[in-house]
């Protein structure tokens, strides 16, 4: 009749949390190299953020403030839940507010809006090996990494330009950090990667399934492999966001019926919030109701 | 004719515990010059072969390799990463199953193109160019340039595995049964596809085979092994029409006459 | 000039191991030396080792015993006692062989076989088969087979493009083992008049001819080679 035996703070025990912090401070000082760590189990299936759960249960503190996003909404089951879980084995403070936040852990996307120096943000990774696909054998993949022998990279985006035209992979798209690994930013649109070029956040990268982790430090040099004669290009959208008019960022397609309406939205939700806040209105909500997908402009 | 030999080989052993891969092999090979390495099943060719590419360590002897500098490096201390660098641009190695020398799932050229990318070329134009040329030199269609290597035939797919290595204009390559497990009218095109390329590009090579009409078409020199023992050794006509050991005339009268 | 070939005490057997090493002596003690421009003609009956002696020459059998000694290029190379690499060398640049039968490459045209001796020592490959094209016509072989594969040739064809390809080079010596052994007259004719003009340019010869008139038309003098039969030394 004793009360429940409680959980330690942040749901790991201490001896886990040093032996990750161990493998992040040494991802730190080998930027884009994957790290092994002993992965544990979490309460949650693998493939909804164990990696990177465990990242974060391991540097959060008390005075954190957590914002968790899922293809940049705050809202989504992944997103909403993880949260939860903080709030309930951590006790933290929690927001949606990007500029809030202290620590943001995200799955495929990153905010809009530039991060600061002292803010951290935190990747679920599911596949951590950029050169899995092309070459199976670990053995052989960690001695390409050890040898810096990456030509196999090119020959994956040489396949795309022969069957496509162009660069067709347009998420996950393999970046060199730092002049020497070649790292798979986890399956953010390649619309971000510019984004993590000598950014002022700590980036932090963690696979469960997988074991590795892997970081880029702030202000590091983060490129795109390319061709010469095919430069490295984002998406670029013709619309603006439907609800906040902006230009520029990330946009997802909404469906509203089934006879082809449909809209463009901002995928970052806080940006959009935040937009529309200041007065940024876009056609959806200019017009009143919001049907007609082609009216005047 | 250079008066500097590519390769030596001294006092080469291989040992599997007790048990003799090959014992004593000591040859020197000079550019453009092929060797052939013949014998059965079991007689330490192929252990042979493996030891002299890097891709096993052997128990005794030294193998150098004269670089593109003209210096000689011993090649078992060397660091891991120059013998594989070495492996990618100067040399080539030709396996009898051309699986395990292509990928099978990405397309002919790029399979071609990918020592080109290894090497640092980052002009997809100019890689696309250089592996037609390269499917055109080894008689494959350049309309198939972009089908992955598993809907090519045999003799295809060990055409396409010598593009890939010749790409980079290699020095010495490796070649461990070549013509293995292809019809015979296959066969004899892709040994003269070889045997062009060899006197074109002026390629030294290693060529292991049981075959001796192999050898003789395109090998100028010859060694015999049995037991892990080179048992016999000279210019390849030489050996197969006037054979000194008991082993080397059994081998040679043991060819079907057609 | 040094004397382009010397045969010096060479001694020649064969060792069947399969046969419980059954030793077959074919040739003893053999000397003899031709000059430049001679050409001389091995005789005796067959078997005696005529042909033997000439892939002896080549490099083609091993030597038990003596030495052969060309004049490579100013250098006088020992061909019973040397590397293989040397001998390939002095294949290339000093001594020819026309063989009696042509050993074809799958795929490879008649006159690419007849040009590859010329592109072998560096000659431009446009030049080698102008040159190639030019013996072709000399010996009579139709136009029409000139870019075939020799393969599927009559014996008689597959000859003539065997002594065109011998022919070509200026090696300074030539071995000929019966290169006329199955062409009709009018062409054993054209290659006794190509014979002549090699004897010109100085080339020595060293062959071995059956056909009577052949051989008078060509032999500066004939070698009996029984005089080196195992056989007749036992006797």
């Amino acid at each position: 009749m004793t009360e429940l035996a409680s959980y330690n703070f942040a749901y790991l025990d201490e001896q886990t949390k040093r032996m990750i912090r161990r493998a992040i401070l040494k991802a730190i000082a080998i930027p884009g190299y994957q790290v092994p760590f002993a992965s544990r189990e979490m309460p949650m299936p693998y493939g909804w953020g164990t990696g990177g759960v465990q990242v974060t249960a391991s540097i959060i503190g008390p005075d954190d403030v957590l914002k968790v996003i899922d293809q940049g909404a705050d809202d989504t089951t992944n997103a909403v839940s993880i949260r939860a879980f903080f709030q309930k084995v951590a006790d933290v403070a929690v927001t949606t507010h990007t500029q809030d936040a202290t620590i943001i852990q995200t799955r495929h996307r990153i905010p809009e809006q530039t991060l600061r120096e002292g803010q951290v943000l935190v990747y679920q990774v599911p596949i951590p090996e950029p050169l899995r696909f092309l070459e199976p054998r670990e053995t052989e993949t960690r001695k390409m990494h050890a040898l810096e022998e990456y030509g196999l990279m090119h020959v994956k985006l040489y396949e795309d330009i022969a069957r496509h035209g162009r660069i067709s992979t347009t998420y996950a798209y393999p970046v060199k950090v730092a002049s020497r690994y070649v790292m798979d930013p986890s399956p953010t649109p390649k619309f971000d990667n510019p984004k993590m070029h000598m950014y002022e956040a700590l980036q932090l990268f963690g696979a469960g399934r997988e074991k590795r982790i892997y970081a880029v430090p702030p202000y590091t040099e983060v490129v795109s492999l390319d061709f010469e004669d095919h430069p490295f290009e984002i998406q670029t959208f013709s619309q603006n966001c439907a609800l906040c008019n902006a230009h520029g960022v990330y946009l997802d397609e909404v469906v509203l019926d089934d006879k082809g309406g449909r809209m463009f939205v901002c995928s970052d939700t806080d940006n959009c919030e935040d937009r529309r806040a200041h007065g940024h209105v876009g056609e959806m909500l200019a017009q009143d109701p919001p049907l007609g997908k082609e009216a005047a402009e | 004719m250079t008066d500097t030999p590519l390769f030596k080989v001294s006092g080469f052993s291989k040992f599997y515990g007790n048990r003799i891969g090959c014992k004593d092999v000591s040859f020197e090979l000079w550019p453009g010059e092929v060797l052939a390495i013949v014998g059965e099943s079991g007689s330490g060719k192929t252990t042979l072969l493996n030891c002299l590419s890097t891709r096993l360590m052997p128990t005794a002897g030294s193998v150098e390799y004269r670089m593109r500098d003209g210096q000689f490096r011993d090649l078992y201390h060397m660091s891991e990463a120059e013998r594989r660098f070495l492996m990618r641009t100067d040399w080539g190695f030709v396996h009898q199953n051309p699986a395990d020398g292509l990928r099978m799932t990405v397309s002919a050229g790029a399979n071609v193109g990918e020592r080109l990318m290894a090497i640092g070329d980052r002009h997809y134009g100019k890689i696309r160019e250089t592996a037609t040329d390269w499917l055109t030199r080894v008689e494959i269609s350049t309309d198939r340039i972009d089908d992955q290597p598993r809907s090519f035939s045999g003799g295809m797919r060990q055409r396409l595995q010598i593009a890939r290595n010749l790409v980079t204009g290699p020095r010495l390559v490796f070649m461990d049964e070549p013509t293995g497990g292809l019809d015979v009218s296959v066969q004899a095109r892709l040994l003269d596809l070889l045997r062009g390329l060899v006197n074109d590009l002026g390629l030294a090579a290693i060529v292991v085979t049981h075959d001796l009409a192999v050898a003789r078409l395109l090998s100028h020199r010859m060694m015999v092994m049995k037991d892990g023992y080179v048992i016999e050794h000279g210019l390849t006509d030489r050996v197969l029409d006037d054979p000194r050991e008991p082993y080397t005339q059994l081998l040679v009268s043991s060819i079907l006459q057609v | 000039m040094a004397t382009p070939l010397v045969v010096s005490e060479v001694f020649k057997s064969f060792t069947m191991h399969l046969r419980d090493g059954l030793k077959l002596p074919v040739v003893n003690d053999v000397n003899f030396s031709v000059a430049s421009g001679e050409c001389v003609v091995l005789g005796g009956p067959s078997g005696i080792g005529k042909s033997s002696i000439l892939k002896m020459l080549y490099g083609n059998y091993a030597v038990d015993a003596g030495q052969i000694l060309v004049d490579h290029r100013g250098r006088i190379v020992d061909i019973a006692n040397v590397d293989p690499r040397t001998v390939l060398e002095v294949r290339r640049h000093t001594m020819g062989y026309v063989s009696q039968f042509l050993r074809t490459v799958p795929r490879v045209a008649a006159v690419d076989v007849v040009a590859e001796p010329l592109v072998a020592r560096g000659v431009d490959a446009a030049e080698a088969r102008d040159r190639a094209s030019e013996l072709l016509a000399q010996l009579n072989l139709p136009r029409e087979l000139w870019n075939l594969p020799p393969a599927t040739f009559s014996g008689g064809e597959q000859q003539r493009v065997n002594i065109a390809r011998g022919f070509i080079t200026d090696h300074r010596i030539l071995l000929l083992d019966e290169p006329t052994a199955s062409l009709d007259a009018a062409n054993r004719k054209v290659v006794v008049s190509m014979i002549a003009d090699k004897k010109a340019q100085g080339v020595a010869m060293l062959g071995i001819f059956h056909d009577e008139e052949v051989r008078e038309a060509v032999a500066d003098r004939i070698l009996d080679v029984s005089a080196f039969s195992p056989r007749r030394a036992a006797a």
